[in-house]
């Protein structure tokens, strides 16, 4: 049924209808209105045979869905941002227990400074930990992976992790088409646990282990991704022909016919970058771009293919490693190697800093010319940052960073910038 | 596609008047995108929300740079923030004001426009009546209806009643209804 919804209702109806049995959370910020929506549904009776848990952190909410998930119970959770961090260590152990919980990360930038907006810091800060990790363009396709997330799920006996771009598409109103309840049961078969704690046939879960057998588990946890770059478009296929739209699977070209410069990019920002490049290729330019929906595992073999014919990569990173620039231009270097292909990073979007169209056309054409650097930092305030730099060159207690840039953005606040040289 | 950009500050309903706006779009059959400026809303602050309306999928992601149409729940914001940025040549403006657009001191702004097209509404006065609190967004999209056409009433007033339950939904559905009346005799050429 077609709804005009916000997208993280529109989520929260999503996860509703995968009959998840335990939904724990800690229910304030960072977090989205998906829980909030969950544990409403709970209370009114219209997600039954769920017992919905409010838990004391985000540490808490991850080890209580992994000991429900280690009960044999369909397990979710969701968090967003220092939500993410805090419950890092049991993120960590949900895969390695190869426990099928499913997470939604409503994907915001990391402090410090304090900031709420969107971008892919958290994701990226565990991309490792194991999980799958996808990425949703719009919010329909949010809400479609979730359903396919608990399949591919329960199928690896692996946990996954839906990234939707926090503001960006949690807090959107837009049309999503949600299923319904038979749809999605003949879809979702109830979920049969690989390992299960049983009183009864009481065993246990989560042994240590030594280095005699540690490579091995962690070999294992490799191969189950190796795994789901089958597993993923094929439950993306079955998706298709069940509900009669396209949602997940690895990789999406978007006109790459002809493409000289490909753009390359996780979640919705993906939007922007097609509007862009129809208005690129109405000029004649040869543009083309690709939506990456698995980060985790990442499809090396389907990016080598689809880039074969590009003379240029550039991605579009909501994310930066400190000390190397882009997490998936480097990622994107593996699955071209062999090819003589050059892979730029342009890093945009940080803390919720709005990615106008103007800003990717200036990429391409800057692309077009060879004009790229490795790492483009898209619309840096230069001024802002030499100001800095020069202030910190001239004294040595210069003083904090954060506060320095916002006083000189704006004059008329007032910061005490340097206990003893306030007047500088 | 024809997009709105609203200003107002938080606890005026910016939010929810765009989110609205979207829902009756969406009734009558468009694609709809309406969003908050994002940022940590403080009772009081100013905020801005957008709406976006096309006959087919919205792809774009931006936040509206050159609006077809503003709303301004709070003229008082014209201080501190430039609410008329990018506003197109053929673009529409709806204030909320008891006051008229030279008396507010933006006629610039709106001989920019083409006639008709910028028109003050005491929404917030016409929400005290109805609803009893200074909550004017029902009634601006009542007004916006009017000045622009390109949602009809009832389709707005069918969101508001969605969205709120009984008396308030009525409340707030009898509120756009009376700012579109008002609005639509002064669209109208006299």
């Amino acid at each position: 049924m077609l709804k005009q919804i916000e997208g993280s209702q529109g989520m929260a109806e999503a996860i509703a209808l995968c009959r998840p049995q335990v939904i724990c959370a800690y229910p304030i910020t960072p977090q989205t209105h998906i829980v909030e929506g969950l544990g409403a549904m709970v209370k009114d009776g219209r997600l039954q045979g769920c017992e919905y848990i409010n838990v004391e952190s985000e540490f808490g909410a991850m080890s209580v869905a992994i000991g429900a998930s280690a009960g044999g119970a369909r397990a979710y959770t969701a968090t967003a941002s220092q939500g993410l961090l805090f419950m890092a260590e049991a993120v960590y152990n949900a895969a390695g227990l190869g426990l099928p919980i499913v997470m939604t990360l409503g994907n915001r930038a990391i402090g410090a400074p304090i900031n709420i907006w969107n971008d892919h810091s958290d994701a990226m800060a565990l991309k490792d930990a194991g999980w799958i990790q996808l990425y949703a363009e719009t919010n329909q396709e949010a809400a479609d992976l979730h359903i396919q997330a608990f399949r591919i799920a329960e199928e690896l006996s692996c946990p996954v992790m839906v990234c939707v771009d926090g503001f960006i598409l949690t807090h959107a109103f837009e049309r999503i088409d949600l299923p319904t309840q038979e749809e999605v049961d003949r879809f979702l078969p109830p979920y049969v646990p690989v390992q299960q704690l049983d009183p009864d046939n009481p065993y246990s879960i989560g042994a240590m282990v030594g280095p005699e057998a540690f490579t091995e588990v962690r070999y294992l946890g490799h191969q189950k991704h190796i795994d789901a770059l089958e597993v993923i478009p094929r439950v993306a296929d079955e998706f298709r022909a069940a509900f009669g739209r396209e949602a997940g699977g690895l990789i999406r070209p978007y006109r790459l016919e002809g493409a000289e410069t490909v753009l390359v990019a996780l979640g919705s920002i993906n939007g922007t970058i097609k509007d862009v490049v129809d208005a690129e290729r109405e000029r004649g330019v040869k543009a083309g771009a690709i939506s990456i929906c698995s980060f985790r595992p990442f499809p090396l073999a389907e990016l080598n293919e689809a880039l074969s014919g590009a003379k240029r990569v550039v991605c579009i990173e909501k994310s930066l490693s400190p000390g190397l620039g882009g997490v998936l231009a480097s990622n994107l270097r593996m699955a071209l190697r062999g090819h003589a292909v050059p892979v730029y990073t342009v890093i945009a979007g940080l803390g919720g800093r709005p990615i106008l169209r103007s800003g990717i056309a200036g990429v391409i054409e800057a692309a077009g010319r060879d004009a790229l650097d490795d790492i483009t930092f898209l619309d840096l305030n230069r001024s802002a940052v030499e100001g800095q730099l020069t202030r910190a060159a001239g004294l040595r207690e210069s003083g904090p960073i954060a506060e320095n840039l916002l006083k000189a953005l704006n004059p008329g606040l007032v910061h005490r910038v340097s206990p003893r040289r306030a007047g500088e | 596609m024809f997009e709105v950009r609203l200003h107002g500050r938080g606890g005026q309903g910016v939010v929810t008047a765009a989110e609205l706006l979207s829902v009756a779009a969406f009734d009558e059959g468009r694609h709809a995108q309406a969003f908050p400026s994002f940022g940590s809303e403080r009772t009081g602050a100013p905020v801005a929300s957008f709406c976006r309306i096309d006959e087919r999928e919205i792809r774009l992601r931006e936040p509206i740079v050159d609006p077809d149409a503003l709303i301004i729940q709070d003229p008082t914001l014209f201080h501190s923030v430039d609410v008329f940025a990018g506003l197109k040549d053929g673009g529409y403006l709806l204030v909320n004001s008891t006051k008229t657009l030279a008396e507010l001191g933006i006629s610039d702004v709106a001989e920019r426009l083409p006639p008709g097209h910028a028109l003050c509404l005491p929404a917030t006065e016409i929400a005290l009546r109805h609803i009893g609190r200074p909550l004017p967004n029902a009634a601006l999209l009542g007004g916006f209806a009017a000045l622009t056409g390109r949602v009809g009433l009832a389709a707005v007033l069918k969101a508001i009643r969605a969205r709120f339950a009984g008396r308030v939904g009525e409340a707030n559905a009898a509120a756009a209804e009376e700012a579109f009346t008002l609005m639509q005799k002064e669209v109208a050429p006299c």
